[in-house]
């Protein structure tokens, strides 16, 4: 994912349905034992698949650990309930986490498993239909009994009654064989059985040739306090990469190389949205020379970014758990106001609390950042689901006019860049600033090329220290809202300032002195000159990836860029002719987006919400943009867009 | 009775070079309340008691909410903000945390700090920032034009309740003793010296101080407190409290405050050679709030008889700005300054080499 935007020739995941593998014949080794065949792929898409309170997240985490560090690319897809423990075995309580890796570069979690993991009949129930013919499947056996089963709807086992011929069904009775292989550490049955994920995580890891040494040191840290727990799961560990070496269903192992000619040159780690943009603000901090304050509530899916930012007090750093949305908002910018790089990060709900406040920072016109992680809405909506559907809200959920500049990161590594523009842009500019990322880039994951720290921009900004203007008689007076002339932003004069001393409020301001000010023809002066202040934010043109000239353009925004590009591919390893493009800045827009959506005779804009984007170019440029929609909380798959823009090219 | 940690924050606010006054305190902006508005008396007392403090003006800030206190900022020639309703306290919170240099004041009313703004008061109070709170009580909403506020007396006929108010009242000192408020105190606009006194006591407490002013709106809510302030009926009506000084007040000090023995609770008394010792004496520093608490229920809520005005509480313990810049240099003592370089590797990395 850290691919630029055209595929190299031939060699693309998405391009292709299949994956295609070259075989080695099995062969007997020197100790007799039958050394298995391994089979390389270029690529492979895991779901595991479980029980809220199964441990899929902690499987798919350690899964992906393991295939970042061997040097794959990946990208990850965790799903789950927002209950912490929903009722057990139903389908509402069915946690999962897709982790696709490849030998290349790729831009998605995958749309289908290659291989699922059940961990009970609800898992295999809940996500069977995601799974093509043929895939690999692998049941715990043990908790296809009938009352679990029953609690789904299953008469006759899916195992039994040939539902699933079409599949290659591995079944293991993991509980059993869990228990069975801790039954020397003096564990109950419970604790013991607790271990299960570990032994399919060790499965699987044999499966794939995955080193194992992190996930043992893992263990170990994590359960130093009750070594015996810790020696237990590393047991079961064990035992699942011996049942695959052993067991004769496990007749092959896969390799899938390191994606060593994917990437540039330089030093890499897995990293998450919520991570990227965490450090990304503690970036823009140092950047800036300023104190980052997080003032924030805590709200899914964005309380991991207040959690990440509270561990590092060292840095100048600190973090707030306000009373509510409101005050979090509030002190974020009380500390804008005494000169600090102000944050508040939030998701919807959130937003729609922190109105207010937000529209005072448009009139106080002071830095300050509106980390926004959407989830799927309205109201309360779908908690631990994604959506885009914020885009309107950023745009204009406040009352009178009230511009602000959004910014969206499109992966999960690109939140680092996109908090450092974010940045940019309200330092440069003293304004709030929206940056829209979403469930899915929070808890997703990719390698992230691990930037030079000095190489990161330069964002320190000067605070007012004297008089900046002269009255008629000569006076030397500071007046709070005399703009620079290029940026139109105000000064910036902190508390502590002799002489600078000055009162701002949400009440309109006359031009210059800041004074409270009535007067019709001031207030439409200044209505006008905060949006163009917003409209002449420098941003950069759209690039837009055109190869071979056509005539139908995909634009997309946020974590469609995935899906969208893997889609792209496809049509044109496929031999279609399409052009892509992706914005970051949704206000204002590239200086060039006008011009380039004439250029097409189509321009098709894929959005997780019933087509906000598409509904601002067409009100702004007059071009009759066709919406593609999905609102199920889910990101798109390639193969649907690949699908839809098909048509749209040939329509 | 200002005590060493006081000493101590106060120090962190940079001094004023050479001798201020009342008007290096007075903005250029004309002030807009209602003539015979009771804010002007406050503002004066601000502005007048604040050179005694010697603090340097630049790094004093005022922040309110919204209604006609609010306006406040406009007219002190100090830093300040006069942001939206109810949110002053949660914005001073973000200011004051992360510039420990600054004396930060927040003013606010009924309406903005009890009503709208409920929820931000009580958590400043319980954290214990290191805000001076100002909380104007007129008993009424003013900017809105006069409808009944959340510490307007039950029955209030007002636009909004032609038939009379139904909510009972917040009584403000109360609510800041259960908020877990580490200094509380009541006085009244048109009692300049007392008023000071107040502001003086809260100015130098260590973390948040809300001082309560009974504030008269003379036009849609006059005469709301003329019992505390009219001298012969103020007499019955006022209790003064003083650290260290018996609970007395009346026509020559003929009533007291006593605990009675049985319930705990607190009564007026009239003063006997019998009863005289059992009068209260008034602790200020009490570490537990509920002998304050008890002071504050005296007053009846719609008579306002037997109102206590000073300070009720004002007792030290940890103060958040402090606990979270201690905790700032804990985590660099523990860990060092912050490596930027360190943090964005991590502790698993791969290396791709071209």
């Amino acid at each position: 994912m850290t691919s630029q935007v055209s595929s190299p020739a031939g060699k693309s995941d998405e391009a292709s349905e299949a994956v295609v593998g070259e075989q080695r014949a099995p062969h007997i080794d020197r100790t007799g034992a039958i050394e298995k065949e391994v089979r390389r792929l270029d690529r492979v898409i895991i779901r595991f698949a479980g029980d809220s309170g199964d441990g899929m997240q902690l499987t798919g985490d350690r899964f992906t650990s393991e295939t970042a560090s061997f040097g794959n690319d990946l990208s990850t897809l965790p799903n789950f309930p927002a209950e912490i423990r929903a009722p057990a075995g139903t389908l509402p309580g069915v946690s999962s986490f897709q982790l696709h890796f490849a030998d290349h570069d790729i831009l998605t979690p995958g749309d289908a498993p290659n291989v699922l993991v059940a961990m009970n009949p609800a898992a295999l129930k809940a996500n069977i239909a995601d799974v093509p013919r043929g895939a690999d499947i692998i049941v715990n056996t043990d908790e296809f009994t009938k009352r679990p089963m029953a609690k789904v709807g299953y008469d006759e086992s899916p195992l039994e009654d040939g539902s699933l011929e079409a599949y290659n069904v591995h079944p293991v009775p993991l509980t059993t064989l869990t228990i069975e292989a801790l039954k020397e550490f003096g564990l109950s049955r419970k604790e013991a059985e607790r271990s299960k994920n570990m032994f399919a995580l060790g499965l699987l890891s044999w499966m794939y040739n995955r080193p194992t040494e992190g996930t043992e040191a893992f263990l170990r840290s994590k359960f130093a306090r009750k070594p015996d727990i810790a020696e237990a799961n590393v047991a079961a560990f064990r035992a699942g990469w011996n049942f695959g070496e052993t067991t004769e269903d496990f007749a092959v192992s896969y390799e899938v190389a390191p994606a060593s000619q994917a990437f540039p040159t330089g030093t890499y780690r897995n990293i998450s949205g919520n991570l990227a943009l965490s450090y990304g603000l503690i970036a823009a901090g140092r950047q800036a020379e300023l104190p980052v304050y997080l003032g924030s509530y805590p709200i899914t899916p964005a309380s991991d970014i207040l959690h990440e930012l509270s561990k590092h007090k060292n840095f100048g750093v600190r973090t707030f758990q306000a009373e509510d949305e409101i005050a979090g908002i509030g002190a974020a910018l009380g500390a804008a106001f005494g000169g600090s790089l102000g944050v508040t990060t939030t998701s919807g709900p959130g937003v729609a609390l922190k109105s207010e406040t937000i529209g005072l920072a448009v009139s106080l016109e002071l830095p300050l950042l509106i980390i926004d992680i959407q989830r799927g809405g309205p109201s309360t909506g779908l908690p631990t689901k994604t959506e885009q559907a914020d885009l309107l809200q950023a745009m204009y959920g406040r009352n009178g006019e009230a511009p602000v500049p959004i910014v969206a990161p499109r992966t999960p590594a690109d939140c680092f860049d996109a908090a450092l523009d974010a940045a940019r842009i309200a330092l440069t500019y003293r304004t709030p600033v929206f940056l829209l990322s979403d469930g899915y880039l929070a808890n997703g994951s990719e390698p992230w090329r691990i930037p030079e720290a000095d190489s990161l921009p330069d964002l320190r900004t000067q605070f007012a220290s004297g008089p900046n203007h002269e009255l008629a008689d000569g006076t030397e007076v500071f007046w709070p809202y005399k703009r620079d002339p290029e940026t139109l932003a105000r000064p910036w004069a902190v508390p502590g300032t002799p002489g600078l001393e000055h009162r701002i409020g949400g009440i309109e301001k006359q031009d210059g002195t800041g004074n409270i000010s009535y007067d019709p023809a001031n207030h439409d002066f200044m209505v006008r000159i905060r949006q163009a202040k917003v409209d002449g934010i420098e941003v950069p043109d759209l690039e837009v990836d055109d190869p071979a000239g056509a005539r139908t353009l995909v634009l997309g925004w946020g974590s469609t860029y995935g899906p969208i590009t893997a889609a792209v591919r496809r049509l044109r390893a496929g031999g279609e002719s399409i052009a892509q493009a992706h914005l970051r800045h949704l206000n204002p827009f590239p200086r060039n987006l006008g011009e380039v959506l004439k250029g097409y005779d189509k321009v098709v804009v894929p959005e997780m919400n019933l087509g906000q984007l598409a509904m601002l170019i067409r009100a702004k440029y007059l071009v009759d943009a066709q919406s593609y929609n999905q609102v199920n909380g889910m990101p798109f798959k390639a193969e649907q867009l690949a699908t839809v823009l098909k048509e749209a090219i040939g329509a | 009775m200002p005590d060493a940690n006081a000493n101590e924050l106060l120090q962190l606010v940079p001094k004023a070079e050479g001798k201020q006054s009342m008007k290096d305190f007075k903005s250029d902006q004309e002030v807009r309340w209602c003539p015979g508005c009771g804010d002007y008396a406050v503002l004066a007392a601000v502005q007048g008691f604040m050179p005694e403090l010697g603090l340097a003006r630049e790094n004093i800030t005022f922040v309110s909410g919204i209604g006609c206190s609010s306006r406040f900022p406009y007219y002190m020639n100090t830093y300040g903000m006069h942001s939206i309703h109810g949110r002053a306290p949660s914005i001073a919170t973000g200011l004051a945390t992360s510039r420990r240099d600054l004396s930060v004041w927040v003013v606010t009313g009924d309406g903005d700090a009890l009503s709208i703004g409920g929820n931000h008061l009580i958590h400043a109070l319980r954290r214990n920032v290191n805000l001076k709170i100002l909380l104007f009580n007129n008993r009424i909403y003013g900017l809105t034009k006069g409808q009944y506020s959340p510490t307007s007396e039950v029955g209030k006929i007002t636009k909004s309740t032609p038939m009379g108010s139904l909510d009972a009242p917040f009584n403000p000192v109360s609510l800041a003793l259960g908020a877990e408020a580490s200094f509380v105190a009541r006085t009244v606009d048109s009692d300049r010296k007392h008023l000071t006194s107040v502001l003086r006591a809260a100015a130098d407490h260590p973390g948040t101080a809300l001082v309560e002013i009974y504030q008269n709106c003379n036009i849609f809510n006059d005469g709301a407190f003329e019992v505390l302030k009219d001298k012969e009926r103020a007499e019955e009506a006022v209790i003064r409290l003083e650290h260290g000084k018996p609970i007395r007040f009346g026509a020559d000090g003929g009533k007291g405050v006593v605990r009675d023995p049985l319930t705990g609770d607190l009564s007026v008394v009239a003063v006997t050679e019998e009863n005289q010792s059992r009068v209260l004496v008034h602790d200020a520093h009490n570490p537990s709030p509920t002998t304050a608490f008890a002071l504050s229920r005296l007053a009846d809520a719609d008579t306002l008889h037997h109102t206590p005005i000073g300070v009720l509480r004002s007792v030290e313990r940890p103060v958040y700005d402090a606990l979270m810049s201690d905790q700032l240099d804990a985590a660099t003592e523990q860990h060092g300054k912050g490596d930027l370089s360190a943090l964005l590797a991590g502790n698993d990395t791969w290396t791709v080499v071209g």
